[in-house]
């Protein structure tokens, strides 16, 4: 039995790498996917209004792997031959916007009434009044909650594992097929998920500390 | 004399809560008109009806031209006719006095970013801040928000304004600050419609004062009324007011 070497470190790094892109991708992704949902929530529109309820009820109900599975095998049916980074990453761009948009429709619904009125009575239309006055403050407001939500993602990318995209999950279970030394293997890839997501947590936490102070 | 503002029989519900009882009066140009009352009368239910933020159930009004009781209303044409300044003063919090100002001015009313400084420099120094230019508005205190607010929709050039209690949460020091701005302003001829619990500077600005009770128009006239009214109710109010 081999002993862990550099080359297996480094092996878990390029995963580490790997789970990087993926996070970054699914969350732009989703980010803009979600402003589109949050915008749809917002709709004057009734059926568009209820429409992307349906999608955020439909998503949020469930499990990011099943979606996964859908998009890899599901799609696959059809002759299409999804890559394992591409499955990935439009499953997690789905979930994601789906858990955006409604963060963010919570943050804007949150912006008091008054704000829109004053912009109204400025002679803002309902989309400058929006962009110009409502979601600038909504980001402030939603910040902590999304970035405690990327916490969520970068974690939720080791489920890519499954359908054989090697993200740092799967590049230390395929380390410990060769080296079977479990414990430590995994211990380091959790150290490696705790030193990506505990700063970002962190920042969540001062950022809603100092949010609070600034409405007390 | 043409009236800018002419309300006739006005009514307005809220569910079952019948707020206006066929309200109706006219505000003359270059005039300042006081609607005073107890709280729930109606009388900022009828100021909101003036720049539309609250459509009417019955009757007519006309702002400047245009005719509110009909199905299609112009509002963006309304709303640069009609400035309206609230109790809570509504600044935009993420933005500096100067972009509360030309926000509007730069997206509404399309002027270069120059000629909107400078009129927000302009109201600044007609309201006296012109040194909290880059100031956020947490950094003012509520009467100097308030004075800001005022310059906001000064800026715009409406032909009317609206206040609806607009000092009635700041104190008497601050209160003082605002009303000298928004006498200024009358001096200078702007028609105005003030919301107000201040019957002292009602009775001093106010060309016209319309007293609301339960949904109507009780009692109007001139300021005299305030001293010697007419009705119990106006009566009794300014007894409990004063």
């Amino acid at each position: 039995m081999d002993h862990f070497s550099s080359a297996q470190f480094l092996y878990l790094l390029k995963g580490l790498g790997w789970t990087l892109v993926l996070s970054a991708l699914s969350f732009v992704l989703g980010s803009v996917a979600g402003f589109g949902v949050m915008l749809a929530r917002l709709s004057r529109i009734g059926p568009v209004r209820v429409l992307a309820a349906v999608f955020i009820q439909g998503i949020q109900g469930i499990p990011l792997l099943v979606l996964l599975f859908v998009v890899y095998f599901g799609v696959g049916i059809f002759g299409i031959d999804v890559p394992p980074l591409a499955a990935a990453g439009i499953a997690l761009m789905v979930y994601v916007s789906a858990f955006l948009g409604e963060i963010w429709r919570g943050s804007v619904e949150s912006i008091e009434k008054t704000q829109w009125e004053a912009a109204e009575c400025l002679g803002l239309s309902r989309w400058q009044s929006l962009l110009l006055v409502i979601i600038p403050q909504a980001i402030r407001l939603s910040l902590p909650a999304t970035v405690g939500f990327l916490v969520q993602v970068i974690k939720s990318t080791s489920l890519a594992s499954v359908v054989g995209f090697v993200e740092l999950t799967r590049a230390g279970q395929i380390i410990n097929n060769s080296l079977f030394q479990p414990f430590l293997v995994f211990a380091l890839v959790g150290g490696f998920y705790f030193l990506l997501c505990f700063p970002l947590s962190k920042w969540s936490q001062a950022m809603e500390r100092k949010l609070n102070v600034g409405r007390r | 004399m043409s009236a800018v503002v002419s309300l006739r029989n006005v009514h307005k519900r809220f569910g079952s809560n019948q707020v206006l009882k066929g309200v109706s009066f006219d505000i003359p140009r270059g005039q300042v008109v006081a609607i005073i009352g107890q709280s729930g009368s109606g009388k900022s239910t009828a100021l909101r009806c003036i720049n539309r933020l609250e459509a009417i159930d019955e009757g007519s009004i006309q702002v400047c031209g245009h005719d509110l009781g009909g199905a299609r209303v112009d509002l963006e044409q309304l709303r640069k006719d009609v400035g309206i300044v609230f109790q809570s003063y509504n600044l935009f919090p993420h933005l500096t006095v100067a972009h509360n100002i030309t926000l509007a001015l730069r997206h509404v009313r399309k002027l270069s970013r120059k000629a909107s400084e400078e009129r927000a420099r302009a109201v600044l120094d007609t309201v006296g801040l012109l040194e909290k230019y880059d100031s956020y508005p947490e950094q003012l205190s509520g009467g100097q928000q308030q004075r800001v607010a005022i310059a906001r929709s000064l800026a715009m050039e409406p032909q009317v304004m609206l206040f609806d209690e607009v000092t009635s949460a700041l104190d008497p020091k601050l209160t003082g600050e605002v009303l000298k701005v928004i006498e200024k302003l009358a001096e200078g001829g702007m028609t105005m419609v003030l919301v107000t619990h201040e019957m002292a500077f009602a009775r001093r600005v106010a060309h016209q004062i319309v007293f609301m009770h339960q949904g109507q128009v009780w009692e109007t006239g001139g300021p005299e009324i305030l001293v010697g009214p007419q009705t119990r109710e106006l009566q009794d109010f300014i007894g409990n007011g004063l």
